[in-house]
């Protein structure tokens, strides 16, 4: 009884967190100029590791498929096409969201839970500026924006994995390869990756912030405050891949 | 002026400020002084409304800010500037931006207006040549001073300082005090201060409040503070041998 009070008043201070955060900016010319900072810094600091990770998530998951599928009856492109299935669906815009909730969200919770610590944000409130929505808001439209662009960029990298994969000859012939992933190739299939990329990029984004926003205390609480983030976040992440993909397939 | 009135103030059961009634004086520098935990910076926060007292009522010149609507109280916050214990400057921003950020969030004025009134404040704090320094780059005592030139940038009629000398060498907690002392003067600021620096005290208490257990003991001025009578107040004041000897002293 007491862990679902204690569920229901943290589902209602993250909502009261969002009213916060969701109010017309303050200043126009500070707020586009904080969204420009944070795009580049989260997109930026993010292409590393979407590059490794893609390539080699998209090789591993061409070689996977190239042994299931070892049969004459089956054609030779159908690597290619369930390779490029998998990435574009699931692996590209879930696997990689998991993955920049341990790389951007971990840094926002870390980010804010340290203004709030050196009482920064106090600061803002002191001079009149709604703190939650001058700091969180330029995060969430950055990430809104970014995500989807990384998860995109994710996808070429990962069929061009794959393609490397393919040109050492031992799972699927190059030409096979590029026949399959360029077959019966759906719009929709991409457009539902990409709602899915913008839905995580908000969670990552907002959960991240209200954890950081709401630490009390110091240094101890920030680690907890990112663990509880990231967590919740991945949580709320793959419930929410789940939703979607009932709705939208 | 700023008055307080009936103040009280809850976390949960603990009460942490209990029937505060006191006045704050223009153009002086007001002190909150008392022990740790007394509940001094909680009393500052309910003033600057960064909390919202259980009861009672704060009065800027007669104008009670709790009935303030939003953009009353933001208007009203523009008047205000803050020097929190650790400085709280933006370490994502330089000195100059830090100093250019209530400006920039606050005014309409053009960039040459801002600068000028930025190379004022650093040099009215003795900062001048820190344009470009991030905080990391600033001692302790250079942080407060970056942080008393962000508060005065938007020529505040309240200052409010939390402990701004904790943590200084005794000669930069001096340099400090003469600095807010100098501004309170100088442009006839509201200036409340929260310190347990008895150099703070007895130099630039004009107004002193004492704060023990959430009740305020004793009010009085630096002139009387070290021959008052409260037995409270005196066991905060000559705490420490040094006080004590001064105590023995001034008794001779």
């Amino acid at each position: 009884m007491r862990l679902l009070l204690n569920a229901l008043t943290l589902i209602g201070e993250y909502f009261m967190f969002l009213g916060k955060v969701f109010s017309v900016p303050e200043r126009w010319k500070q707020f586009f100029k904080k969204t420009i900072d944070e795009m580049y810094s989260m997109g930026v600091g993010s292409l590393p590791i979407v590059i490794i990770v893609s390539i080699i998530m998209g090789a591993v998951v061409t070689i996977q498929t190239g042994l299931q599928i070892e049969s004459s009856w089956i054609p030779k492109w159908t690597v290619g096409f369930t390779a490029r299935t998998s990435i574009v669906m699931e692996f590209c815009p879930t696997i990689l969201s998991l993955l920049l909730i341990g790389n951007m969200g971990s840094r926002i919770t870390a980010e804010i839970g340290g203004m709030r610590v050196t009482e920064q944000i106090d600061a803002l409130d002191a001079m009149g500026i709604n703190s939650a929505s001058f700091l969180v808001l330029p995060k969430i439209v950055a990430l809104l924006i970014v995500n989807p662009i990384l998860i995109v960029i994710s996808m070429f990298l990962a069929l061009l994995g794959g393609y490397l994969v393919a040109l050492m000859g031992t799972v699927v012939a190059p030409y096979n390869y590029i026949d399959g992933i360029t077959s019966f190739f759906r719009m929709y299939d991409l457009y539902y990756a990409l709602i899915k990329t913008v839905v995580f990029a908000f969670v990552i984004s907002s959960i991240a912030s209200f954890y950081g926003y709401k630490i009390e205390g110091g240094a101890l609480e920030l680690g907890k405050a990112s663990t509880q983030a990231v967590v919740t976040s991945s949580f709320l992440l793959l419930i929410l891949n789940l939703i979607i993909t009932q709705i939208m397939l | 002026m700023i008055t307080v009135k009936n103040i009280y103030k809850q976390f949960d059961d603990f009460e942490v400020l209990k029937n505060i009634n006191t006045q704050f004086e223009e153009g002086k520098i007001n002190l909150i002084i008392g022990r740790s935990g007394s509940g001094k910076t909680v009393l500052l926060k309910c003033i600057i409304g960064l909390m919202k007292p259980t009861s009672g009522q704060i009065l800027f010149d007669n104008r009670d800010f709790s009935i303030f609507s939003e953009k009353e109280q933001k208007k009203m916050k523009m008047e205000m500037g803050v020097v929190f214990q650790g400085a709280a400057l933006f370490d994502s921003l330089t000195i100059q931006e830090n100093v250019m950020f209530p400006l920039n969030m606050l005014t309409d004025q053009s960039l040459e207006e801002k600068l000028e009134r930025i190379n004022y404040c650093l040099q009215r704090v003795g900062l001048e040549n820190t344009n470009h320094l991030y905080p990391s780059e600033l001692s302790g005592g250079m942080k407060k001073r970056a942080a008393i030139a962000r508060a005065i940038a938007a020529k505040p009629r309240y200052l409010f300082c939390d402990e701004p000398n904790s943590g200084l060498d005794p000669k930069t907690s001096i340099m400090i005090d003469e600095l807010l002392f100098g501004i309170t003067h100088e442009f006839n600021i509201t200036t409340i201060i929260n310190s347990h620096d008895l150099n703070t005290v007895i130099t630039i208490g004009e107004n002193i409040a004492y704060l023990q257990d959430g009740c305020l003991e004793w009010q009085g001025n630096k002139e009387n503070v070290l021959t008052s009578d409260n037995q409270k107040l005196n066991s905060f004041i000559y705490a420490q041998p040094l006080t004590q000897k001064i105590r023995e002293f001034i008794k001779q």
